[in-house]
């Protein structure tokens, strides 16, 4: 029999057992309602872990070892400015290329604040020079210091570092939001542990006839199992559409890709929601087994 | 050691042998049996044959442990020492669902006859064939049938707390009963029934033993034993002194 065999088996039930075990009142309902907050607080997690993987990916991406001197200098001086700060950089330790941009490059760079009317040509412009990092990285003070006795014109921005702790803080955030998400689970699955245990308490004389007519534990869990885990499933599965509701309420993401703003999903990772429910399912059906067992176990 | 050997002779066969069980081989057997509570030792040095077919009743004073004894009979209870084999097999070697299989060839009628209160009495006596995955419906015409035997058709979809003490205790003889089980194990079963009642019930037991199916009965109703002794070749046990002796003509 195959796995999706049993699953299908397991999820269609024997609705003898079904009626064997009567209705078991609250503690479903506890059930449902911790899978439910569960869906509902990992939509958030979880939005909020991406949101963050994906801030620290574009920022470390496209800040990867990357740094820029601007030159500011006479036009007339510009060129052999240029050139000596190339030859600086290029033997400077830590550096793997260094390139000036073209006219075009920089035209660019500053369409966004100006326009793309804007004639450079007539502007006194400074020149950059886009600097790639090796792995190891350069000293950026002693480059600072050859460059201000060699090219006095020159200043060397290393955004990389400055926005390395952001890039670090954004992994975390994305960390905790996975730590969370593995503590709600936890957490539910210490919740469904409870009301299945009280579930089987309160249905020990049911038990003990089931046990007492030839019923073998695996029929009896397997009826407390099918319920709780169907709830589970159940009652993630509208927490999940809740959570993911309130998220499509938050303004959309704007051009300028504010933290806030950009905490929805994307693409493909609308599909992880789907999990959310199964996930419930498999802690509610790991925890009620357990508990089942534990109980069955102690009966005759 | 008391060995039961009142298998019933019948057209020169033993009816034991029609029930299907292997010749010579007993369906219960305790040797040196003791069981204790936490409040001390309660049945000692319990040897014992249950033959196919045999016909036993188990008397003694209230609180003697004839309900305990019962319990170590479908492995309910595991012995303090000596070892009880059901179906030839100890039952202290046997896994839980050992002891599931085995129960479900001994019926046992409960001294408070346990049902399913949310269940229907149709339901509740369906529950042995549910849980062992056997279709209910395959089964209706045999459980109609069974129903007629113990009297119960026009209740069948009542519930059990709506039940008189007498439809309870014949209920609970036809759950008993319903898997064709080899042995029947009766707890009181005319606990709380009238004269007229009990003889029914007894009846259908003596009926059950004449089909080869081995009965044991608790009871500390002598009346019954006398009863019975007039139409059944029945050996009666007691617990007398944690001791289980044999009981005389005295009855
Ligand atoms: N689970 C238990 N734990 C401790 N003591 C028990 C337990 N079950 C029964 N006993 C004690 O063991 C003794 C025998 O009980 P048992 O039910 O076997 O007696 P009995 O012969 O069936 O009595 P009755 O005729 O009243 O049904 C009693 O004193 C009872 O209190
Ligand atoms: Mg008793």
């Amino acid at each position: 029999m195959s796995a999706f065999q049993s699953i299908l088996d397991f999820a269609i039930g024997d609705a003898q057992a079904e009626r064997a075990v009567p209705p078991t009142g609250f503690t479903v309902r506890l059930t449902v309602f911790s899978a439910g907050a569960m869906a509902f607080l990992v939509v958030f997690a979880l939005a909020l872990s991406l949101a963050a993987g994906r801030l620290a990916d574009r920022w470390s991406d496209e800040l990867a070892r990357s740094a820029t001197v601007r030159i500011s200098a006479p036009s007339e001086q510009m060129a052999a400015q240029t050139e000596a700060a190339l030859n600086v950089l290029r033997t400077t330790q830590g550096v793997q290329s260094a390139r000036a941009l073209n006219l075009q490059e920089q035209r660019d760079l500053l369409a966004p604040w100006f326009g793309p009317e804007l004639a450079l040509e007539t502007l006194p412009l400074p020149q950059m020079i886009e600097v790639i990092e090796t792995a190891q990285g350069f000293d950026g003070d002693g480059l600072r210091l050859r460059l201000a006795g060699e090219v006095p014109g020159a200043v060397l921005d290393n955004h990389a570092r400055w926005r390395a702790p952001l890039v670090a803080a954004a992994g975390s955030l994305r960390l905790l939001g996975w730590l969370s998400i593995l503590l709600i689970v936890l957490a539910t699955g210490a919740m469904i542990t409870l009301a299945a245990n009280a579930a089987l308490a309160a249905n020990a004389q049911v038990i003990a006839v089931m046990r007492l007519v030839g019923a073998r534990d695996s029929y009896i869990a397997q009826a407390f199992m099918r319920r709780f885990t169907l709830r589970a499933l159940g009652g993630a599965g509208v927490g999940t559409l809740l959570g993911a509701l309130a998220l499509m309420l938050l303004p959309s993401a704007s051009q300028e890709g504010g933290f806030l703003t950009g905490l929805g999903f994307q693409g493909a990772h609308w599909l992880l929601l789907l999990l959310i429910p199964v996930l419930a399912g498999v802690v509610a059906f790991i925890a009620t087994r357990l508990a089942a067992r534990n109980t069955l176990r102690s009966l005759t | 050691m008391i060995e039961s050997t009142c298998a019933l002779r019948h057209n020169g066969e033993t009816l034991a042998e029609k029930a299907g069980n292997r010749k010579g081989r007993s369906v219960i057997e305790f040797e040196t049996v003791a069981h204790s509570y936490s409040g001390g030792e309660l049945l000692s040095d319990v040897s014992l044959r249950l033959a196919p077919g045999s016909f036993h009743f188990l008397t003694g004073p209230s609180g003697s442990g004839k309900t305990t004894f019962l319990k170590l009979c479908y492995g309910a209870l595991v012995p303090t020492s000596g070892s009880v084999r059901l179906f030839g097999e100890d039952v202290r070697t046997m896994n839980r669902d050992d002891i599931a299989l085995a129960r479900r060839r001994v019926g046992v009628v409960h001294q408070d006859c346990q049902f399913l209160d949310h269940l229907s009495l149709r339901e509740n006596l369906a529950l042995p064939l549910t849980v062992s995955g056997q279709e209910a419906l395959d089964d209706d015409a045999n459980l109609k049938e069974l129903m007629g035997w113990v009297g119960l058709t026009a209740r069948a979809e009542a519930m059990p707390p709506e039940l008189s003490g007498g439809e309870r205790q014949r209920a609970a003889l036809a759950r008993a009963i319903i898997m064709s089980p080899e042995v029947i194990l009766a707890d009181e079963p005319t606990g709380n029934v009238d004269w007229e009642m009990s003889q029914r019930l007894l009846t259908l037991l003596i009926e059950l033993n004449r089909m080869g199916k081995t009965i044991m009965i608790a009871t500390h109703d002598l009346g019954l034993i006398r009863a019975a002794k007039n139409q059944v070749q029945a050996r009666v046990l007691r617990i007398s002194g944690r001791r289980l002796q044999l009981a005389g003509a005295d009855l």
